[in-house]
């Protein structure tokens, strides 16, 4: 089961040509641009499908294309939950946050914040920003770099740097305008190929199962539960973790994060900017549950092909080959006659369920569970047994399961579009970041603190600095920091963590009008505090998404409290504000 | 003489979408289609089982 992955000549033309293509296009349209509106916010000439598809760009990195179908594969659709708080939260920012920055001009969320209260209040949410985003980024390269170069046999500092050098010429030459640009040919270079694995997967299904039976084998795991409506705080998934936690994890990333607010207000008007967050709304949520559709398809796929045992493989041959690694030769070939015997069952009960009989369906059915249970103790047999070899030992491959489909059953060509799509959803998410930043430091900071009185090819220059110089430290990061856990739920849980203090700062912007400068800031750092606290001593009893309403909920009381104290002065009406 | 025509409503008071007048009819849509898809997913756990 372990072999060399040959990509042929025609998938590297593929792969080449459009990541090099979109990058190269995105540099030659923007080169030479000397107006910093045009260099951090697109001229704010951009139309709303630009900036819808923008967004969507920036959120999806490359993560989404490797975890997310191997959440379809091990858990299912439930994982969709989490994007129903993504519509709420459009609609409250289109409908309040987008008409205030409009009005107030801003180049950064964080501006607004020195508008309402004060300057050290904006610098706080700047540098909450850049501190988490500096680190998200990292891992934006980071994450999908060790599956490519772990299931291609590619070196991984050079498939960071690859990435990394890419995003970073086309950004620091053409800002936010070179962002916009390339996001539009990202996006459709990732629906295409998003398309063509739909349909190469379902006509590869065995002979003799259709869509349909296809579907049903993979309820009949469990892996079609889409809504879970257990009130368990625990339980990570839920359709009211979604709602309720969701709604706060995306108004924080697309109401306050830099790398979201520069996309919207790159837009010709408030229409745009709207309109642009709308068809977000719309799209979002269908296009998550095709990509959890083909991690499950691909589960429904294994049932009848031989998978491997553990799919990371650079891994599982890394341990075979040590001492002690005799065991998982023996797992690997007990793994063949038991999924032998699984995918048998399976189709005795496809038979059973298309011959009508419903007694001899509920009995096939029964052994077909029974088949299901004994090679998933093999396959939890085989997560021990590499602890017991190396208590260090990464256990968990769901992230390699859609590359490993892909290289294993894919014609060439299709092969390189749909590496394609993982390096355009890496760099399209990581381009935002470089520019949002860099972006941040220049306004926020430069401008705000240290030369308030330049022209605007000063502030341009100074902006490629700073977007550069985070290039070149977010790509330090990724390649001298080790990761570990689920891919993308590492890059949610970090959000979590600074994303509720910060959606603070904004609600009590937006919404409590008395309170002042002072009161949110030491309420900010207080919930900050809290949140942090929570994730060290309460990680096991509350999931990650309840930081962000927790983190608002807290800023929001703390600021109350410090309000009132004697000598906290109120904030100052202005009209302007007025939300 | 007829009276004016009533003024047209600002530029950012509409959202200049066929069938949609306002934006509260433009976000009631957003959030129904929100509803749309999750009855659609809890039909789909319930068929799919």
């Amino acid at each position: 089961l372990v072999e060399v992955v040959h990509v042929s000549a025609l998938d590297w033309l593929v792969l080449l040509g459009t990541t090099l293509g979109i990058a190269g296009y995105g540099w030659w349209y923007t080169r030479g641009r000397k107006q910093l509106d045009t260099y951090l916010r697109g001229a704010q000439n951009t139309s709303w499908i630009t900036i819808g598809l923008s967004v969507m760009a920036t959120q999806a990195s490359a993560v989404t294309f490797l975890s997310t179908p191997g959440q379809g594969y091990a858990d299912g659709m439930r994982f969709v939950q989490i994007y129903f708080g993504l519509p709420i939260a459009m609609v409250i920012i289109a409908a309040v946050f987008v008409p205030l920055y409009r009005r107030l001009n801003v180049f950064t969320a964080y501006e607004f914040l020195g508008r309402r209260f004060d300057g050290k209040t904006r610098l706080l949410g700047a540098g909450l920003f850049l501190l988490q985003r500096g680190i998200g980024a990292g891992l934006t390269i980071y994450a999908p770099s060790i599956v490519i170069s772990g299931v291609l046999g590619w070196p991984l500092d050079l498939t960071i740097v690859f990435s990394a050098i890419l995003a970073i010429i086309y950004t620091v030459s053409g800002g936010s305008e070179a962002v916009n640009v390339t996001h539009r040919f990202q996006m459709l270079l990732i629906f295409s190929g998003l398309i063509v694995a739909f349909f190469v997967i379902v006509a590869s299904m065995p002979q003799g199962v259709s869509f349909a039976d296809a579907l049903h084998v993979a309820g009949s795991a469990g892996r079609m539960k889409a809504i879970d409506f257990s009130p368990d705080l625990n339980n990570r998934y839920t359709i009211w973790s979604g709602i309720f936690g969701g709604v706060f994890l995306m108004l924080a990333y697309f109401g306050t994060d830099q790398s979201q607010v520069q996309r919207y207000l790159s837009g010709t008007s408030v229409r745009e900017s709207r309109l642009g967050l709308m068809f977000n709304s719309v799209v979002k949520v269908p296009m998550q549950i095709f990509i959890l559709l083909l991690g499950t398809l691909v589960f429904v796929y294994y049932q009848f092909e031989q998978p491997p045992l553990f799919f990371n493989r650079a891994e599982w041959r890394k341990y075979t080959e040590a001492p002690g690694g005799d065991t998982l030769r023996k797992l690997d070939e007990r793994f063949v006659p038991l999924h032998a015997e699984e995918a048998a069952r399976i189709r005795d009960w496809l038979a059973a369920r298309h011959s009508g009989d419903s007694a001899a369906e509920t009995k096939a059915r029964a052994a077909m569970t029974a088949a299901d249970g004994q090679t998933r103790q093999l396959r939890a047999e085989a997560a021990k047994t590499l602890v017991a070899i190396d208590p260090k030992a990464d256990t968990k491959d769901t992230d390699y399961v859609f590359l490993t489909f892909i290289l294993d059953h894919l014609p060439h060509g299709v092969i390189g579009l749909l590496v394609a799509v993982i390096f355009a959803g890496g760099l399209s998410s990581v381009a935002s970041e470089l520019t949002a930043l860099g972006g941040t430091v220049a306004v926020d900071f430069y401008r705000n603190l240290i030369k308030p009185e330049a022209t605007d090819a000063h502030y341009v220059l100074a902006s490629k600095w700073f977007t550069g110089l985070w290039g070149v430290l977010i790509l330090a990061f990724a390649l001298f920091f080790q990761f570990s856990d689920n891919l993308i739920q590492a890059v949610n849980k970090l959000g979590s963590i600074f994303y509720g203090p910060v959606l603070g700062l904004f609600i009590v912007a937006f919404f409590f009008k008395r309170i002042g400068g002072t009161a949110v800031f030491w309420g900010a750092i207080a919930s900050q505090a809290l949140v942090i606290a929570v994730h060290l001593f309460a990680r096991d009893k509350i999931a990650f998404l309840w930081y962000n309403p927790i983190g608002v909920g807290a800023c929001v009381f703390f600021s109350y409290v410090v309000q009132a104290l004697p000598g906290v002065s109120s904030a100052q009406p202005k009209a302007s504000l007025a939300a | 003489m007829s009276s004016p025509p009533p003024p047209e409503s600002p530029p950012e008071e509409s959202p200049r979408v066929p069938v949609f007048r306002t934006w509260r009819g433009l976000y009631i849509f957003v959030l129904g289609m929100l509803a749309l898809y999750i009855v659609f997913l809890a039909l789909w756990s319930r068929w799919f089982t």
